[in-house]
This record gives structure tokens, sequence and C-alpha cells, in this order.
């Protein structure tokens, strides 16, 4: 039926980006925030529907390719297939949440504020869906400038610094993958960026080794990897709520999309040569982030010290090139979004009502509000990836995958689980619990928005973490065909 | 030809409304007629319409990509006589005369895109240096304009006075004038040829502000009326760079191995020195000095490479950075703070200019959805696909990097820091020109192709 208007991919570009030009013309600010969470409630439907035509009868719903610059070979071309999939409806279910959690958020000029939210939304699913390096470098780009004003205009005091430094670190990251992009394209055989043809180029060893990097190190700085990780704790701690969990939950995640779809197909003699490298970074990182977020004060610093950890992981399972473990990464990636946003509502909530985000000088929360301190203590379980939550699952695969490479990996990273367990549950037993003083005297139990929105959060973590075969039936096809692809070549 | 023969007679005519018409603007509204009439007269050529068949020898030769770099010429000074016309009446007394000076600049322009002797080539560059002079001093009782005029004018004869030597020296060794002649005694390369195309190098050099040859630029840029640094870093420095790409192409293309490695270094110094002291600049008039060599610098990527991605590219380049430098010197012509901090909280005054003129730095910065980008891109490309010295790819995105901090310093005051309100005054017809060069910028963007495709007429 909507097929007859066009295609998914097609919609799913269209309608984060008139639903975010629209919000600028929008001057009550009530309007504003009512047009972009229908407008955001309008793609979450249309990627559910999009579920529903799944099977190869439907392909042609599913991909998409628009001529473009036929000269040098570039065209809009887009695809779901499983990988997007997941990812695209992490960035659908997101935004909703988003817009919900912090419905009662004043900003000035809330309409340029929820307009460049959603013309983030539609170029994250541009990165997501592209099957053009072209048109992925585009989105990818496309998808940082709202951010960076997000971030810059909204915020802490220091807010101008610290976006202006993830802007140069992310662009500089990104003109490097132009070059790589651009010599990969000279090299394809037919002279496009389609992606098929950027699979079946063939490349030297040399050439790889040296395109790999040019392509981690912009992957790296997004996701972020050890050492290319020092924008993000004080982005994170400056901006917004709602823009902390626009990036930590979606838009890291373009960091190991991208390693997925346009790295490691692309140079895999080079992943298999500099696997051990990217691993031992990455487990690095694991360690290092965690131990900071152990000595962290501040609520917001110890998420995002904790994101860092979280990806880490997902990095290191990616370059084991397991299927376990690429098939638990890719999971991961999803229950990572939903996780982190109920801390950060959590966080956010706790900032906006106390004016605080010292952990030492709040305590004892629970008993004023007991029902939120239920809620997070569910999603911070899942944060520490205990049975029975969607982390699990993710966590589980990607430790098989990393045993599976090598049992010292998988010790050390398998400290990340403890570390992760201290630093979660202090910071519960000092916030939440312990003798109340007279600032956490002043907090409030959760609206109902906020009560809807952490509880649809844990229904997700409970649904994944109890029978997640549906999402792996999604995912199956496309990673096999991924690793057959690396493996073949 | 078209354009040679009426932008002179049109040069000729401004003068006249100067003395005829005693009201200040007519001179305006004649010139943009006039820059009609040659855009049409441009794209009749274009089309095989030619209003006077004479024989030049061979000393001109009009092709698509000329026709094409003149139309861009073209809707660049037509932009600019839209958005700059009134602040350039209020330079001096005799509007009239600026405006003729800036047809002859075009004749000259028209003449550098077609050439295809020596003899073209130095009178082409000659007719568009010697307004340039008159154009920097214009504003007569300003001291530091007067010195950016006296600067320009010894630095301009000394490197047209490189030039003519180098012209004589190639004399000399083929025997000829003609570009294509050059290839001539191809076997040898004399010294005497080398020397003859070492000095050619230098002198455009200096014309398009290539370092080591650029430390004349932001002096005059910064001393000039504004009005005029606007076209001086935009549309003349494109007709340099257009004469150094033909001259290179058809007389030294088969020698390209032998100046190759010579035009990277100057090519890596450009980018370098252009980038890395452009975000040491206090005032945005000079930061925008420097901007023009970094940009230089991406424009000489295309000599470098020699291929006809770099010749598409250079046409990208000419509209992706002439529109946009043309909007922003036409909204800081209004302003009375030149600093950054004279633009702290533009956006909540003025957002539809703040809006504009964000799109305008992207552009420059070389962000996707903008021209900018695509004439990166091509430049990228060309040399890569040269496929010699790979290191100087690398230098250039980084300087890419590198520029995004001073672009992105405007749009940090305008946008994230409060300020007091600038006090400008614009009128709607200005906006709509604005907003219409934005779009061509976004148009350029996103699909360059419908103005590369002109060039396979």
């Amino acid at each position: 039926m909507i097929a007859a208007f066009d295609n998914f991919p097609a919609l799913l570009l269209w309608l984060p980006l008139i639903g975010g030009i629209l919000c600028f013309f929008i001057k009550n600010e009530r309007n504003v925030k009512t047009w972009s969470l229908f407008s955001s409630i309008i793609t979450l439907a249309l990627v559910a529907v999009s579920l529903t035509y799944t099977d190869q009868k439907h392909y042609m719903l599913n991909e998409v390719k628009y001529f473009w610059l036929t000269d040098i070979g570039a065209s809009f071309g887009f695809v779901l297939d499983g990988i997007s999939r997941t990812l695209v409806l992490l960035n659908a279910i997101a935004f909703p949440l988003i817009f919900a959690a912090t419905w009662n958020t004043k900003y000035s000029n809330s309409n340029s504020f929820h307009g460049l939210m959603l013309l983030a939304q539609c170029g994250m699913m541009g990165v997501f869906m592209a099957t053009d390096a072209m048109a992925f470098y585009f989105f990818w780009e496309l998808a940082l400038i709202p951010t960076y004003f997000l971030a810059s205009q909204w915020g802490g005091e220091r807010r101008i610094q610290a976006a202006f430094k993830f802007f140069i670190y992310t662009f500089a990251g990104s003109l490097l993958l132009l070059i790589g992009i651009l010599y990969v394209y000279l090299k394809t055989p037919d002279q496009s960026f389609a992606m098929l043809s950027f699979y079946k180029v063939k490349l030297s060893g040399d050439e790889q080794n040296w395109l790999f990097w040019l392509f981690f190190i912009a992957f790296a700085i997004k996701m972020p990897i050890f050492p290319f990780h020092t924008w993000q704790p004080d982005v994170y701690e400056q901006s917004p709520p709602a823009v902390t969990m626009v990036l930590s939950a979606v838009m890291v995640k373009m960091g190991v999309f991208a390693v997925i779809r346009w790295l490691l197909p692309v140079f895999p003699s080079a992943v298999k040569h500099f696997d051990s490298i990217v691993i031992g970074l990455s487990v690095t990182g694991i360690i290092y982030a965690s131990c900071v977020a152990i000595v962290q004060d501040d609520i917001k610093r110890l998420i995002a010290w904790s994101s860092i950890a979280h990806i880490g992981l997902m990095c290191a399972a990616l370059f084991t090139l397991n299927h376990a473990a690429v098939s638990g990464v890719i999971i991961q990636m999803f229950n990572h979004g939903v996780n982190i946003l109920g801390l950060w509502i959590v966080a956010g909530l706790l900032e906006q009502q106390l004016g605080i985000r010292k952990i030492s000088q709040l305590g004892g929360i629970a008993q004023k509000a007991p029902v939120l301190t239920i809620l997070l203590v569910i999603v911070a379980l899942a944060n520490i990836a205990l049975p029975l939550t969607n982390a699990f699952v993710g966590e589980f695969l990607m430790f098989n995958g990393l045993f599976g490479y090598s049992k010292y990996v998988a010790a050390f990273a398998g400290l990340s689980i403890i570390l992760a367990a201290i630093y979660t549950l202090n910071m519960i037993k000092n916030v939440f619990y312990g003798s109340m003083n007279p600032i956490s005297e002043r907090v409030q139990e959760i609206t109902l928005n906020q009560r809807l929105v952490l509880a649809v959060i844990v229904v997700l973590i409970f649904i994944v973490g109890v029978y997640p075969a549906p999402m792996f039936d999604l995912i199956r096809s496309s990673t096999d065909t991924l690793l057959s692809r690396i493996a073949a070549k | 030809m078209n354009v040679i023969i009426l932008s002179a007679i049109l040069g000729v005519i401004m003068m006249y409304t100067g003395v005829m018409s005693k009201n200040k603007s007519t001179a305006r509204y004649v010139a943009t007629a006039g820059i009609l009439a040659l855009i049409g007269a441009n794209w009749l050529e274009f089309a095989g319409v030619n209003f006077f068949n004479i024989d030049t020898r061979g000393m001109l030769e009009f092709t698509s990509f000329g026709l094409v770099f003149n139309l861009i010429i073209l809707v660049c000074t037509l932009v600019y006589f839209l958005l700059s016309g009134k602040d350039l009446e209020e330079v001096g007394a005799n509007a009239a005369d600026y405006f003729a000076l800036i047809f002859f600049i075009l004749t000259g322009i028209a003449i550098v895109s077609a050439f295809k002797t020596m003899l073209m080539l130095f009178i082409g560059i000659e007719i568009i240096s010697i307004p340039l002079y008159i154009l920097a001093g214009s504003d007569k009782k300003n001291l530091r304009s007067n010195e950016a005029a006296l600067k320009y004018f010894l630095m301009g004869s000394f490197s047209t006075g490189l030039m003519l030597m180098g012209i004589a020296l190639l004399y000399g060794a083929t025997g000829t004038f003609y570009t294509d002649g050059m290839y001539l005694g191809l076997g040898n390369i004399t010294v005497m040829k080398m020397a003859g195309l070492v000095l050619l190098m230098i002198s455009l050099g200096f014309k398009v502000s290539a370092v080591p040859f650029h430390f004349w630029t932001p002096d005059v840029y910064d001393g000039s009326p504004t009005v005029f640094t606007s076209f001086m870093a935009t549309i003349v420095k494109a007709a340099f760079f257009i004469a150094f790409l033909l001259l290179f192409e058809n007389a030294f293309g088969r020698m390209h191995s032998e100046w190759q490695f010579a035009m990277a270094l100057i090519t890596a110094a450009t980018l370098i020195i252009g980038n890395i002291t452009a975000v040491f600049q206090q005032s945005v008039k000079r930061m925008l000095a420097y901007s023009s060599i970094a940009q230089a610098g991406f424009m000489l990527l295309a000599i470098f490479a020699l291929n006809n991605i770099g010749k598409q590219g250079l046409i990208l380049y000419t509209a992706a950075y002439s529109l946009p430098t043309i909007g922003i010197f036409a909204v800081l012509m209004r302003m009375k703070d030149y600093t950054y901090e004279g633009f702290n909280g533009f956006a909540k005054h003025q957002p539809l200019l703040a809006a504009l003129l964000a799109v305008f730095l992207f552009s420059l910065a070389g962000i996707p959805l903008t021209g900018g980008f695509f004439a990166k891109y091509y430049m990228l490309v060309a040399a890569m696909k040269n496929g010699a010295m790979f290191w100087l790819v690398i230098i250039g995105v980084c300087c890419a990097a590198i520029s995004v901090y001073y672009y992105f310093r405007i749009i940090q005051a305008m946008y994230f820091r409060e300020g007091a309100d600038p006090g400008i005054q614009v009128s709607e017809g200005f906006k709509t020109v604005l907003v219409l060069t934005a779009v061509l910028v976004i148009i350029l963007g996103v699909h360059p192709d419908w103005l590369l495709h002109l060039l396979d007429n």
C-alpha cells in the first residue's frame, strides 16, 4: 500500500527532513514540541511497517537508487537490510522517547532546536541506509552539522569549546575518510562509488594497510575508541540532555556501523593484519574508561566513560570476525542505545530538579521517588549486562567471540563487567540509597511522561533480554552475507 | 569574441554615463543592464551566434571551457553589482568610472580565457591589472588605500616585468609566441626554455598570490576599499587562475613532469601558510584575505594535476568560491566592526542574514551540501588521479580541516555568543539576491553536474 507512493528508504529520509524543516517555521513552543513528537512517531510507525516487509518478495520496497552524479559514478543509493534495519529502528525509537522525556525542558528558540534534532535524525537515517560511498559521506557530514549547532547553542558553560573540539575532531577524521573513499573509488573497475563496487575492488596488501587506517581513524573518532575519545566526556557533560541522548544512543553507533559496512568487507586482509592492534586499543580503552568511571563524581561523566567502555567492547568483538561476536555487536548496538537512553533520562532528571550532578552531594532519593529508583535500577542492571536483560544477550555473544579469538583478551575485556558493576552499583548506592540530605530532599517523583518513557525502555530491555530470537532473524542473513564476503576475499 | 568587444564598448559607455548623468544611481542601473547584455551575448556565442567575425590569426580561440568560465565570471559580477553596487557608489565621487574600469577588467578576463599566444596573455593580464591598481587606490583620502594601491602597483609591475622576460626567453628558445608552438624543440629542453617557464610560473604565482609570492595580498586586500577587495579576491583571482591553467596546459603540458614538482611545492606552501596564517587573524577582512590565499592553494591543485577533472574542478571552484565570498563581503561591508567580536549575537538580530552567511561559510569550508564540497572534491580527485605525490593530497585535506577553525569562528560568534545589535540596514532586494546566491551555492553542492555538463557542448 505504502509502496504505491514510494519505498521505505526514501520515505524514511524525507519524513524527518520535511518534519525538521517545517519545525523552523512554527512559532509556538508547544506546537513545535507536539509537531516534532508527532513527526518522529510517524517515522517510527513507518519503520514498524517496514519490518513486516522483509522477505525477498518485497525487495523492491527496501532498496532504492536515484541517479545523482552519473559522470563520477555516484548515486543516491539506499537499502534496508538486516543490519541497517536494526539501527534505523534504534534511530526511530530513540527520537520519540527523547522528545517525550524532555517534554518539560524549556529551550530558547525551541523551533530551531527541534528542527535541528529532526535534521540530525534524517542525517543518521541516511548513514545507516546508504549503499553508495558518496551518499554515505554526504550524510555522515550532514548528521554532524545539526549536532554541532545543537551542542553549541544550548547547554552548559563550556559548551562552545567542547562542541567545537568535537566538530574539528570528527571533521578531520571524515576528511581522512574522504581521501580513503576517493582512493578506493579510483581503483574500482567501473569508477563507481557503489557499495558493491567497493566490495569487489582489488587492492594490494600495502594499499589496504594504509587505507585501513584512513577509514578506521575516522570511525574510531566517532565511536570513540581509545585514544581518540578525548572529545566525548566534555561534550556529553556540556550538551543539553536531549542532545547527549542523541549522541550517545544513536550517533556513536554510526562509527560501529560504518566499520561493519565500509571497513571490514572492503579491506579484509588489512583487518586480519591489524586486528590485534585494534583489539588491543579497544581493550585498553575498556579498562581505562571503566577505571576512570569508577572515580567520577559527576553522574554525566560517569555515564560518558561507561559508554566508552561499552563501545570499546563492541569494537574489539567486531575485529574477531567471529559470527557470534558480529551478531552480538549488531544486537548490542541496539540494546546499548536503549539502555543508555534510560540512564541519561534519569541523569537529566536529577540535574533538572536539583541542579547538581555530583554523586557525593546526593543520597537517599529512593525514599522520595521509589518508582524512579526501581526503573533506574533495572536500566542500570541492564547496563551491567545481567542475565534476563537485553545487554546480556549481546555481551554474551561478544565475549563468546572474544574467547574464541584469545583467552587472554577475553579475560581482560571480561574485567569490564566487574568494573561496570562497581561503578554502576556505587552510583546507585550513593545517589538513591543511604541517608537523605537537604539537597535530595527536594527531589520529586517522576512525571507521567517520564514514567512512560522509562517504562517503554524497561519493557524493551526485558523483551530483548528474554526473547531475542526475532532480532536474530532480522540480522541473520545480512550477517551471513557480510562474513562470507570477508572470508571469500 | 562577443564579450571582449561588447564589454570594452560598455566600458566606454559607462565613462560617458558619468559625464552625462547627474544622478549617481544611473551608472549602477546601466552597468547592471550591461552585465545582463554581456551574459546574453556570451550565451549566444555559446549557441554559435557570433556578432563579430574578426580574423585573429589563431591568437584567440573560444572554447566551451573559456565560455563557461566567462559565464560564471559574468554571473558573479552580476551578483556583485546587485549586492554591492550601492557601496561601490559610495567609495568616491566617480562611481561611473569604477563601473567602467570593471568592464575593462571583464574585457581582459575574456581575453585570458581564450588566448593562444603569449602576446594575448600579456595584453589580457595587463588589461586586468591596470584598472585594479586604480580601484585599489580609489579611496583617495585614505592612507591605507593609497598604500595598497602603491604596493599593488609595484608588485604588479615587477611581476609583469618577469612575465615579459619569460616570454622573451621562450620566444628565443622556440621562435614563436603561439602557445601550441612551445612544443617545438621538445626533445631537448634547453636552459633558456626552462628559465622562461620558471619566470612565467613566478609571475603568475604573484598574480594568483601563491606562496612565496603572496606578501602583497593581505595588505592590498586589507587596505583597499572593501567593495573592491571583494572583486579582487574572487573574480579577478579566478581569471588569473584560468590564464595560469591555460598557459601551462597548452604551452607546457607535455613537459608536465619537468615542472610538476615545483608546482607541488608551491601548492603545498600556499595551502599551509595560507591556512595557518588565517587562523591567527583578528579581523574578518584580513582573515578573508588569507583565506583567499588558502583557497588559491586548492585551485593550484588543478594546475598541478593538469587533467580534465582538474579543469572541471577549476570551473566549479570559481563559482563555489566566488559566490560565497562576494556574499560574505557584501554583508561585511555593512558592518561597523570588522573583528570577529563584531559578529557576536548576529543571528539574534539578523536571523536570515546569519543563516545565509552560515551557508556561505560552509561552502568555503567545503562542507557537503554546498558547492565548496564538490569544488574541493574535484580538486582532490584530480590530484589523486594524477598519481604522483600523494602527500600533497594529504596536506590538502589537513588544511581543509584547519580552515574550518577560522570559518567557524564567525559562525560561533553569530550563533553562540551574545552581542549588541550590529545595527545594519539591508533592503528587501539585497536579501532576495543573497537568498538566490545561497540557493545557487546549494544547487552546486547537490548537483554540480548541471554546471559541468555545459562544458560538453
